[in-house]
């Protein structure tokens, strides 16, 4: 019973993933449907994968026909985030757990399923987890399935609907649903906000990682030749760097995870 | 398309689980070493700051109504609402500002 009490808990903290990898998703579906993928396999590319960029990324080396091993590469590279993330999450696993667990809660090492995990405080329940894995999965699989099959129908209706509402015909429909749905997307940034200021509020050290870490990453994204560094190497090098920073100045004392 | 795309996609799915699996599955215990227990204790904050910062003023297509949405998110954040609010909460203001500029433009 206890189980069932945090996979519940999971799956309702899941409602945001869910929504938002939804509309994520959505677009990763018109796009695989642009590249020539049909829908069983857009659908099983997500649900094998469920990455984001990775699977950006997959489409144009499908697409272009190149080998196996570019592809690796690819994925390698665009998801190399995810290992440290793992790392991370490590340490919120308890020794007492069944080893089993973490060959299944591995699948489900996302960037938003992460963020949420290292929310909660003390160790992470497998079955939390799953509860996560249980919205985001099927927010993922299903927002790609239905990218596919109605992504060209989001755009008439939405023209239609435009014309009735104003009587003049929207000059591009198809830019305009994507936007829409694409700025969904926001939903998922509103969660690792919510995630990463209520401790910053509490420790000053860890608001001036957080605003240090914020202006870096516009630095890198805004400068000329940082500017080239893609989002995925960006992430690593600025967290490898800052992380490694804080705890020389700040090491981690107690079991808690306090800043001492 | 030159490859088989089932085998794509079993390769991309395999390297993908590898990445994150094997630190999971390899870093088994609690790490006294104060250095790295301290560096994997700040991981998170960052990797969520730099994945946010920039890229939610242009999540939404337009600058102002990104901004908006990301200013709510901090402000309701701040006051401990919930997970649920700030995400939905962030997606309606950014959504009014995106609306509201299409009207007076």
């Amino acid at each position: 019973m206890q189980r069932f009490k945090f996979w519940k808990k999971g799956l309702k903290d899941g409602i945001p993933i869910f929504l938002g990898y939804l509309a994520v998703s959505f677009t990763f579906g018109i796009s695989a449907k642009n590249a020539g993928v049909s829908s069983l396999q857009s659908v099983l590319i997500s649900a094998t994968n469920l990455t984001s960029a990775g699977q950006f990324a997959a489409l144009n080396v499908i697409a272009t026909s190149a080998t196996y091993f570019e592809m690796a590469f690819t994925q390698l590279i665009i998801n190399l985030r995810y290992c440290l993330m793992s790392s991370a999450l490590s340490q919120k696993l308890s020794s007492k757990m069944p080893f089993w667990h973490r060959f299944i809660m591995a699948f489900g090492v996302t960037d938003e399923i992460f963020g949420v995990s290292v929310s909660v405080s003390g160790k992470l329940n497998p079955y939390y987890s799953y509860g996560l894995m249980s919205a985001a999965i099927p927010g993922w699989t299903l927002g790609t399935f239905l990218g596919v099959v109605f992504g060209n129908l989001l755009p008439i209706a939405l023209g239609q609907l435009f014309t009735a509402m104003f009587g003049t015909a929207l000059a591009n429909p198809t830019l305009a649903a994507q936007k829409i749905v694409a700025s969904l997307s926001i939903a998922l940034y509103g969660m690792f906000i919510a995630i990463i200021i209520p401790p910053a509020r509490k420790s000053k050290k860890i608001a001036g990682i957080v605003v240090i870490s914020m202006l870096l990453s516009l630095a890198f994204a805004k400068l000329p030749i940082l500017c080239q560094i893609s989002q995925g190497f960006r992430i690593i090098i600025l967290t490898i760097i800052i992380a490694s920073v804080a705890a020389i100045l700040f090491p981690v004392k107690n079991e808690e995870g306090e800043v001492a | 398309m030159g490859g088989n795309i089932y085998i794509y996609i079993a390769v991309m799915a395999l390297v993908t689980y590898l990445i994150r699996m094997i630190p999971l599955t390899l870093i088994k215990k609690e790490i006294t070493n104060t250095f790295i227990r301290s560096f994997l204790y700040y991981v998170p904050y960052v990797t969520l700051s730099v994945m946010t910062f920039p890229a939610i003023l242009d999540s939404t297509g337009n600058l102002l109504s990104g901004a908006a949405g990301f200013a709510a998110a901090v402000l309701l954040a701040f006051f401990g609402k919930s997970l649920f609010k700030v995400s939905v909460i962030a997606v309606l203001v950014s959504a009014a500002v995106l609306v509201a500029e299409i009207f007076i433009a």
